[in-house]
């Protein structure tokens, strides 16, 4: 196979999208190199944002391509990825998943949520990382102040929540938020917005769901 | 020797990383140990000016990755301490001169020869940053009892994170302890609570800090600061000894950092 074919590249208004076949990671990525190497002029100071269709792509492999385009003066801002694991291993790396901004709040259809398109998250996510999702997200660990979660289902995070969550993000106002430790510096769900007030006493595990219009929570009794 | 290679970095400017680095390495070296300081912040380089060694530069850390010079022509011996060394960055050039590749060959190539490296960060999340912790073994994050600095610090334990790097310990700097005592500052337990890494140091507001640093003389030799005996300590807790956090004043705060550190 040549890397043509394994390596498309199209003009975008402000960098370069590169497509990469579904080759082994190892021999797409290689493949990537080469055709950088051909042309370092034409590379020379891009931004690149990289397709990578179905890969599956740990953090370690996303950051040394990363270092390596750097090395060759090129800046990897965002990948595209069919894959959730990709896209939050990109997320959480500070890459963007998407080039162009969704447009705003255009026809908020309730769309009914694949149950088995759940993206575990099993870590806690710290300040500066925003995660992305059509379904519903799990995150065992912390949502720390400055982290957001944008989820078109519900949100459910196993520790405490001290950022930023948007459930129901494409209108479902069935979507719903758990955390045990229930302290947002802003929680949405669909349209409707709420700042929780300062919490009173010990932590206790409590759900937030849409009510008459309006966030409302409630103790967590799962089950 | 196979030498260790300490990152020093905090995302937010100003809270103390090039102090930080001076003085371990003083303590370090102070110690019979061989340490070489490199100062990562490209193009602001200030490492230099607080170990007042400024006057001594002729080659810098971008002279050695471009084949100009050898890399010991560019290590600059410390007036005091005979096994302390720095290697400046360049004043002038744009940080992309030197590469996260750059950083590890050069760590490579010290690392037989010396007992720690210590790497001093630029601050921000930017090519510097990758460049600084390319290499670390370990990184020590700075951070002042402040909201926007410990922001800043949660993103960068996020972003080691990501980048699967062996758990990094923090350092809290400029505590005041009646400030906190006053409620009028964050506590290192309200630090902890946020970062949950391991508390590897304490250090208090102490103006003997800038005094020294406008010297050129790293407080660690002045035997009598409590900033400069905190240092020391952070030096012989990077050596594994258990060294018991300082006092600092106000009670009550010392059995609450007792606690924390057996909380690890
Ligand atoms: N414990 C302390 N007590 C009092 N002053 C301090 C203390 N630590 C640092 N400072 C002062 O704070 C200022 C900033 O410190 P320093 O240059 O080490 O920070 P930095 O993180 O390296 O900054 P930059 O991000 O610009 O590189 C200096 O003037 C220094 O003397
Ligand atoms: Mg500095």
């Amino acid at each position: 196979m040549s890397d043509s074919s394994l390596v498309q590249i199209k003009g975008l208004r402000d960098g370069l999208l590169v497509t990469l076949g579904d080759a082994a990671w190892m021999i797409a990525q290689e493949a990537l190199i080469n055709r950088i190497e051909q042309q370092p002029s034409f590379f020379q100071g891009a931004r690149l944002a990289l397709d990578v269709g179905n890969q599956v792509l740990k953090s370690a492999e996303l950051s040394a391509l990363r270092d390596s385009l750097s090395e060759k003066g090129i800046t990897l801002w965002a990948i595209l990825s069919n894959s959730p694991t990709t896209e939050s291993t990109a997320q959480i790396l500070g890459l963007a998943t998407r080039i162009h901004k969704a447009r705003p709040a255009e026809a908020p259809v309730a769309k009914s949520v694949d149950h088995d398109a759940a993206l575990w998250i099993d870590r806690t996510l710290r300040s500066g990382v925003r995660i992305e999702h059509p379904g519903h997200v799990v995150v065992v660990g912390d949502v720390n102040p400055g982290a957001e979660v944008i989820a078109g289902g519900s949100v459910i995070i196993w520790g405490r929540l001290r950022g930023v969550v948007h459930a129901g993000a494409q209108g479902n106002r069935e979507a719903t938020v758990c955390a045990l430790d229930m302290s947002p510096t802003q929680l949405r769900i669909a349209g409707e917005i709420a700042v929780a007030p300062a919490r009173q006493g010990p932590p206790k595990p409590e759900v937030v769901h849409l009510k008459n219009g309006r966030l409302q929570a409630e103790p967590w009794n799962p089950g | 020797m196979t030498g260790k290679v300490i990152t020093i970095t905090s995302g937010k400017g100003g809270v103390g990383k090039t102090t930080t680095v001076a003085n371990l390495a003083v303590a370090l070296a102070a110690d019979g140990k061989k340490v070489v300081c490199i100062d990562g912040d490209i193009g602001l380089r200030n490492l230099d000016v607080v170990m007042g060694l400024e006057n001594r530069i002729v080659y810098d850390i971008v002279d050695i990755v471009e084949g100009r010079c050898k890399t010991r022509q560019a290590m600059i011996r410390d007036k005091r301490l005979p096994e302390l060394f720095l290697i400046p960055a360049a004043q002038t050039r744009d940080k992309n001169a030197v590469s996260p590749s750059d950083m590890v060959r050069l760590c490579d190539e010290l690392r037989p020869d010396v007992d720690w490296i210590l790497i001093d960060s630029p601050a921000g999340i930017e090519r510097g940053f990758r460049n600084a912790i390319a290499a670390a073994d370990k990184v020590l994050i700075v951070t002042n009892p402040e909201m926007s600095a410990v922001r800043d610090a949660d993103r960068v334990v996020g972003l080691l994170e990501a980048e699967e790097k062996n758990a990094p310990s923090l350092i809290v700097n400029r505590l005041n302890p009646s400030m906190v005592k006053r409620g009028d500052m964050l506590s290192v337990d309200d630090v902890y609570d946020l970062l949950r890494i391991d508390v590897i140091g304490i250090v208090p507001e102490d103006e003997n800090v800038i005094v020294a640093s406008n010297k050129g003389v790293p407080l660690t030799i002045e035997a009598r600061s409590k900033a400069g005996l905190a240092f020391r300590n952070i030096a012989r807790r990077l050596n594994g000894e258990q060294v018991p956090f300082l006092e600092l004043e106000s009670q009550g705060l010392w059995e609450r950092l007792a606690r924390l550190a057996g909380r690890k």
